[in-house]
């Protein structure tokens, strides 16, 4: 990690963009998989149980390479179970509580919107392995935006009861929205090598598609310039965090050499 | 089991990797899926390349720890499974003998894939029409985006009211 003392070399920048990436489809993924067995319907629980190996699948690939590019003997594991709530450098829209079914596909939705622009430019970042990661992902958020954007007309388009509701969590949700755009000296430093995105290039068709599905789904789409909550790259989180990864990492911590196999 | 190693050519390593079967599509080889690239025996250590299918799908682990117990039971002993990022795993890999495999086996065979010009908009048409494997008919409907596994959909026929999956195409 980066002080003032010290200068942010490249390979710092990447390891601290790569487990940034991973930490937000990590705890995502965690999230989601709190609903295997408890959907609104049986196809709606593996719908989410699917999606949720998908974003646990692309956080592994992220930190395996992650710990590639840092060099220093680390296992990936080591970064999901034995970093504490400040470490981690997901996004707050990421960590918090599942909510209703509305919430969780109000967040998916906004979610899936932004990593598939995202994926989109990362697909050409000037690093093969980096690029070929991104390409795979790409292909499954599509499937995840198709999903939660149908779910999303569905349920604002629906009975009194289910507009509702999601119309609720998208006013719960936005103050968290503001920080998928935020950007710091990480991504400039790598946006110069051409090995980050640049979310300011896809910000308005990021919010034309939120727009148009939330005006076509009959829902009040909120206002983009209230006040945003911010600082999750830092390592400031709600106390959401810290309760997850209790649950996700106690038994490795009681348990630090066991094995599957 | 053989106790001194075996040596083998590459075409019958490819032949014994043939015998590998996905374990959620039982009637597809990893050859036919795709997901063996590549075979390479230098000094006589055999290396086998594979591309993961979904980067969640639980079933990758499964099919390494296959190929191994392949290799090994066939008295290979040096021997590495490696897997290779650099190209992205694509429905479109499938040969047509596979998919008529998988359409007997009840699936639904995925079709060309998309350019991804068309995604935002294709967001907005209905679904595509998939034909229904056991009596051909497009009077079918798309049930959920996420079947038994990643890989497929669930739809449903109207015409022999037959639940059908629907291997996607990605
Ligand atoms: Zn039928």
């Amino acid at each position: 990690m980066s002080t003032e003392t010290t200068t942010l070399t490249k390979q710092d920048a990447l390891f601290e963009y790569l487990v940034r990436l991973a930490d937000d489809r990590l705890i995502l993924g965690h999230r989601l998989s709190e609903w295997c067995g408890h959907g609104p319907i049986l196809e709606e629980d593996i719908a989410l149980a699917n999606i949720s190996l998908d974003y646990i699948g692309h956080a592994a690939s992220l930190y395996e390479y992650a710990v590639e590019v840092e060099d220093k003997g680390r296992h990936r594991d080591n970064l999901v179970y034995f970093r504490n709530d400040v470490e981690y450098k997901n996004l707050k829209i990421t960590e918090l509580p599942k909510g209703d079914f509305g919430f969780t596909i109000a967040r998916q939705f906004l979610f899936a919107g932004f990593s598939y622009f995202l994926y989109k430019q990362l697909s050409d970042v000037e690093d093969e392995q980096f690029a070929g990661m991104a390409q795979k992902h790409l292909k499954e958020v599509k499937y995840h935006l198709r999903h939660s954007r149908e779910w999303v007309l569905r349920l604002g388009d629906g009975t009194d009861e289910s507009h509702e509701r999601i119309q609720n969590s998208f006013n719960d949700i936005w103050t968290y929205v503001g920080e998928l755009f935020h950007q710091d000296e990480i991504e400039e430093l790598l946006q110069g090598e051409k090995l980050a995105a640049d979310s300011e290039n896809f910000k308005s068709d990021w919010k034309e598609l939120v727009v148009d599905t939330l005006e076509e789904a009959t829902l009040e789409v909120p206002d983009f310039d209230q006040f945003m909550v911010e600082g999750s790259r830092d390592g400031l989180h709600t106390e959401h965090l810290g309760h997850l990864l209790a649950e996700m990492q106690h038994l490795r911590r009681s348990y630090p050499d066991a094995d599957w196999e | 089991m053989p106790k001194t190693p075996v040596k083998y050519n590459k075409d019958e390593i490819w032949n014994l990797l043939s015998e590998v079967k996905d374990p959620e599509i039982p009637v597809l080889s990893i050859l036919e899926l795709g997901i063996a690239r590549e075979v390479t025996i230098e000094n006589d250590k055999v290396v086998v390349q594979i591309t993961p299918t979904y980067s969640g799908c639980p079933a990758m682990n499964a099919i390494e720890n296959e190929i191994e117990k392949v290799l090994r039971v066939n008295g290979i002993q040096d021997f590495e499974v490696n897997k290779d990022f650099s190209e992205t795993w694509t429905t479109d890999w499938m040969t047509d003998k596979a998919k008529q495999k998988l359409k007997e086996y009840g699936i639904a065979p995925p079709g060309k894939t998309d350019t991804d010009d068309d995604f935002l908009n294709s967001l907005k048409s209905s679904s595509k029409i998939i034909p229904c494997p056991y009596c051909d008919s497009t009077n079918t409907e798309l049930q959920s985006e996420f079947g038994s596994t990643a890989c497929k959909a669930q739809y449903y026929c109207h015409d022999c009211d037959e639940p059908f999956e629907h291997f996607k195409c990605i």
